[in-house]
């Protein structure tokens, strides 16, 4: 099915030419870091992971969101999510690639990435990080694979895609679990101390992953003869999803704010007091913190009210406010503020580089590239058996 | 015979999946050829210990020299790049004043005494260590006799194990190290650019039977021994005297103690 | 054969760009690495001092699975003395026990002592140069080992 990417428009043809420009470029700002280190990045002794770690802990939870097609679709019979599943799965297997390739763009010896397996420590929660997310992507490759090679030969799926399927539908749930439990066991960063992190996790990847998703739908219905709603109610069925993941999502952020600054314990509330207010006069953060918010409860108002979420532009205002939102707040301001202050209450301030900046768009571009290609097979397979 | 693309790709991957896996499973098997009758032991004058500790006693240590003296000793014999920015910034060991380096409740009416003085920081070699705990290659890892030691070989620079620790010991090297080092020794290897690194307590000088560098320039300000050995003058102190520990509700149970109390030890 | 023209024709230009390296050394002559196991420091030992670690056979084989080894035992285990099959002993250093009879003096580089601090932090690669005996036939095989981005040669060379 592969030789269906190798033939488009103009504008195919264009878009992905673009992406490989981009992708060249972070190509060549990644060896002027291999070169010459990360000190070419903005992090520093104090706030050892930034803008790489913070983009990998947004994407597995973009990975994990295809569970929300899929345990519907196969556990539920809920047939609306039919014509939809493919392209979650197929956004899902970009994504945890790109988790992958922005883990080892951040190690300072990538060369060495095999020695994770050639000495397998079950102490380390990373150790299992890497299990799960090879495991998952496995997964994915071989359902979605599957299932539109069977429906583009008119068959029935062989059955034992089956198992695979409701196999990755806890898997699904362990990824980003497990990327949580990265953060929450670590003694000294009292932002991630908590027992509230997973479910945040999950919460903010089943509003962000697949309001992602959606956005993507509409570019196929406008790209493409596909429609992945063909009897309609799909994709209001999946903005219930998103409303209700982001209204808990934001609930829960609420209740970390209480615990920190109701028992006033200092250590518990300096990193949101820095991401909120400010710390000691640094507050760089700030404002981005505060957009967020703000974007935070735009994005669920305009999904929760009929007039707004039934019309497609409001719709997609309050889809790239949700995916903003949690993109700041999962990405950037967590990682970031998890090591502020640092652990001699001193505040060090974390700023990325555009040497990290190009590689990180590099990275994306790949993934985008691979979103083009999966969805560019899965549509023209669906277009022929229209036809 | 005709044959179609399927079965002849199906049968060329079989082909080469047996022959790949079965050249690997003998060359496995061939590779015995490590000396036979060869062994490996400890030096001579090894250092035998159950729970390396330090005590920092900081009625010694009041001046700057005191404490350089003591930094300067680390950092030189072990290589320690001296970057300009500290956002690079590699230490091993330096001082810290009272409220920063025992974070967590803060008291404005602390002694004079106490918020001015230079406490020594350095990794605390704690008994349940996170970052060995986080680490995914075990290339921290913990001695029998108590030291997290640093394999910098195996390191792949993931920076896991600097989240990891409550103490902010660990520092990364975000450049090759090599070029900022003012005065070169060769008595211990540098490091390369992408590994984590902190102090080791010296266990190669510990090999040698020899006190840690810092210990020896310390003029009596660091006292080493193994707690383990209840006639240590380490275990003497601390069963003894009141020391303090940074962070102890973590339970990582540091092995860096610091004799503050007023008194007799002002 | 469909398009069997251009297949055959593509498959020799294939097999022609693939066997390049070999017709470009034909009848060249690449003498083999001259590997030092007699240098000045080896020849003041007493006679029944000069043998390596372990035979000549045996390092020429497995030195970097012996390395390994070392490094496995010395770093992790805390063993730093390395019984031979002989049974003598020595002590696991690359500097101390291998290049102190192994180092030629052309290897030293004075570089390294004198090295002013260098802003630009870029990495120099004369101070991370193999020392001439490693670097013999790690040249001449193309199989550059990382031992001297951290590891020194020993102090008498370097001084």
């Amino acid at each position: 099915m592969l030789e269906k990417a190798l033939s488009g428009s103009k504008r195919y043809w264009i878009w992905v030419t673009l992406l490989l420009a981009v992708i060249a470029v972070g190509v060549l700002a990644y060896m002027n870091q291999f070169n010459n280190g990360l000190g070419v990045t903005g992090m520093s002794r104090d706030v050892s992971w930034g803008l790489y770690i913070a983009q990998f802990t947004f994407l597995v939870g973009v990975a994990a969101s295809a569970v929300m097609l899929v345990l519907p679709y196969y556990l539920h019979d809920f047939k609306k999510f039919g014509k939809m599943v493919i392209l979650g799965e197929f956004l899902a297997i970009p994504a945890v690639i790109m988790c992958i390739l922005f883990i080892f763009v951040d190690l300072g010896q990538p060369m060495r990435i095999m020695n994770v397996i050639l000495h397998p420590s079950p102490r380390s929660v990373m150790f299992y990080d890497m299990i799960v997310l090879c495991g998952y992507l496995a997964i994915n490759l071989i359902v979605g694979w599957t299932t539109l090679g069977a429906e583009r030969k008119g068959a029935p799926s062989p059955k034992w895609v089956r198992p695979i399927i409701y196999l990755s539908i806890p898997w699904a749930i362990s990824i980003h679990t497990v990327t949580a439990f990265l953060y929450a066991g670590l003694p000294g960063r009292h932002l991630w101390l908590s027992a509230i992190m997973a479910a945040r996790f999950l919460a903010s990847a089943f509003a962000a992953g697949p309001a992602i998703l959606l956005i993507l739908c509409f570019i196929v219905q406008k790209v493409s003869k596909f429609n992945p709603d063909p009897e309609g109610g799909a994709f209001q069925s999946l903005v219930k999803i998103i409303r209700y993941a982001m209204i808990a999502n934001v609930f829960f952020y609420i209740l970390e704010v209480f615990t920190a600054f109701y028992s006033n314990i200092p250590e518990y509330s300096a990193a949101l007091r820095y991401t909120l207010f400010g710390l000691n006069g640094y507050n760089s953060l700030v404002p981005i913190m505060w957009v967020a918010v703000v974007l935070a409860f735009l994005g669920i108002a305009l999904l929760v009210f009929p007039s707004t979420r039934l019309n497609k532009v409001t719709l997609i205002i309050g889809l790239l406010s949700i995916i903003i939102a949690n993109w700041i707040d999962k990405g950037m301001v967590l990682i970031v503020a998890g090591f502020v202050p640092n652990s001699f209450e001193r505040v060090v301030e974390y700023v990325p580089t555009l040497n990290e900046i190009l590689v990180t768009l590099g990275v994306y571009s790949i993934g985008m590239l691979l979103i083009t290609i999966l969805y560019k097979i899965a549509i023209s397979v669906r277009e022929e058996k229209a036809s | 015979m005709s044959i179609n693309r399927r079965q002849f790709l199906r049968r060329a991957g079989m082909i080469t999946a047996l022959g790949l896996g079965s050249s690997f499973v003998i060359s496995g098997f061939g590779k015995k050829a490590i000396a036979e009758a060869a062994g490996f032991e400890k030096a001579s004058n090894d250092l035998p210990a159950k729970r390396w500790a330090m005590v920092v006693d900081m009625s010694k240590f009041k001046t700057e020299a005191d404490y350089n003296r003591v930094i300067e000793a680390c950092h030189s014999l072990h290589n320690v790049p001296n970057f300009p920015d500290t956002k690079n910034e590699i230490k091993w060991i330096w001082e810290e004043d009272y409220h920063h380096a025992f974070a967590g409740g803060f008291n404005e009416y602390l002694d004079d005494h106490v918020l001015h003085s230079p406490f020594m920081v350095l990794c605390n070699h704690c008994e349940n260590p996170p970052c060995v705990k986080a680490c995914p290659t075990q290339a921290t890892f913990q001695r029998p006799d108590g030291i997290v030691a640093m394999d910098f070989h195996r390191c792949i620079g993931c920076r896991f194990c600097m989240g990891a620790c409550p103490f902010g010991a660990r520092s990364f090297n975000f450049k090759d190290p090599r070029p900022f080092i003012e005065e070169v020794s060769t008595e211990y290897p540098t490091r390369t650019m992408g590994v984590v690194e902190k102090c080791n307590f010296c266990y190669e000088r510990l090999a040698e039977g020899l006190m840690p560098a810092c210990v020896e320039k310390s003029n009596g300000g660091l006292i080493f021994g193994d707690l383990d050995d209840p006639n240590s003058e380490v275990r003497k102190i601390v069963s003894t005297k009141f020391t303090i520990r940074r962070k102890p509700e973590l339970g990582t149970q540091p092995s860096v103690y610091y004799l503050v109390g007023g008194g007799e030890h002002a | 054969m469909y398009k069997g023209g251009k297949i055959f024709a593509s498959l020799i230009i294939f097999a022609a760009l693939f066997t390049i390296p070999f017709f470009y050394n034909m009848g060249k002559a690449n003498a083999g690495p001259d590997v030092a196991l007699n240098t000045p420091a080896i020849q003041q030992l007493p006679a029944s001092d000069q043998q390596c670690v372990e035979s000549p056979e045996f390092m020429r084989a497995n030195h970097m699975q012996l390395l390994n080894q070392w490094r496995e035992e010395a770093v992790r285990n805390g063993q730093t003395v390395y019984i031979n099959s002989q049974g003598k002993e020595f002590d696991i250093s690359l500097q101390d026990t291998c290049l102190k009879c192994h180092a030629t003096e052309s290897a030293s580089n004075p570089v390294v002592l004198n090295n002013p601090v260098n802003t630009a932090g870029v990495s120099n690669p004369a101070i991370n140069d193999s020392p001439q005996f490693c670097a013999s036939c790690h040249d001449y095989s193309a199989v550059k080992p990382l031992c001297w981005t951290c590891h020194f040669e020993p102090k008498e060379a370097v001084k």
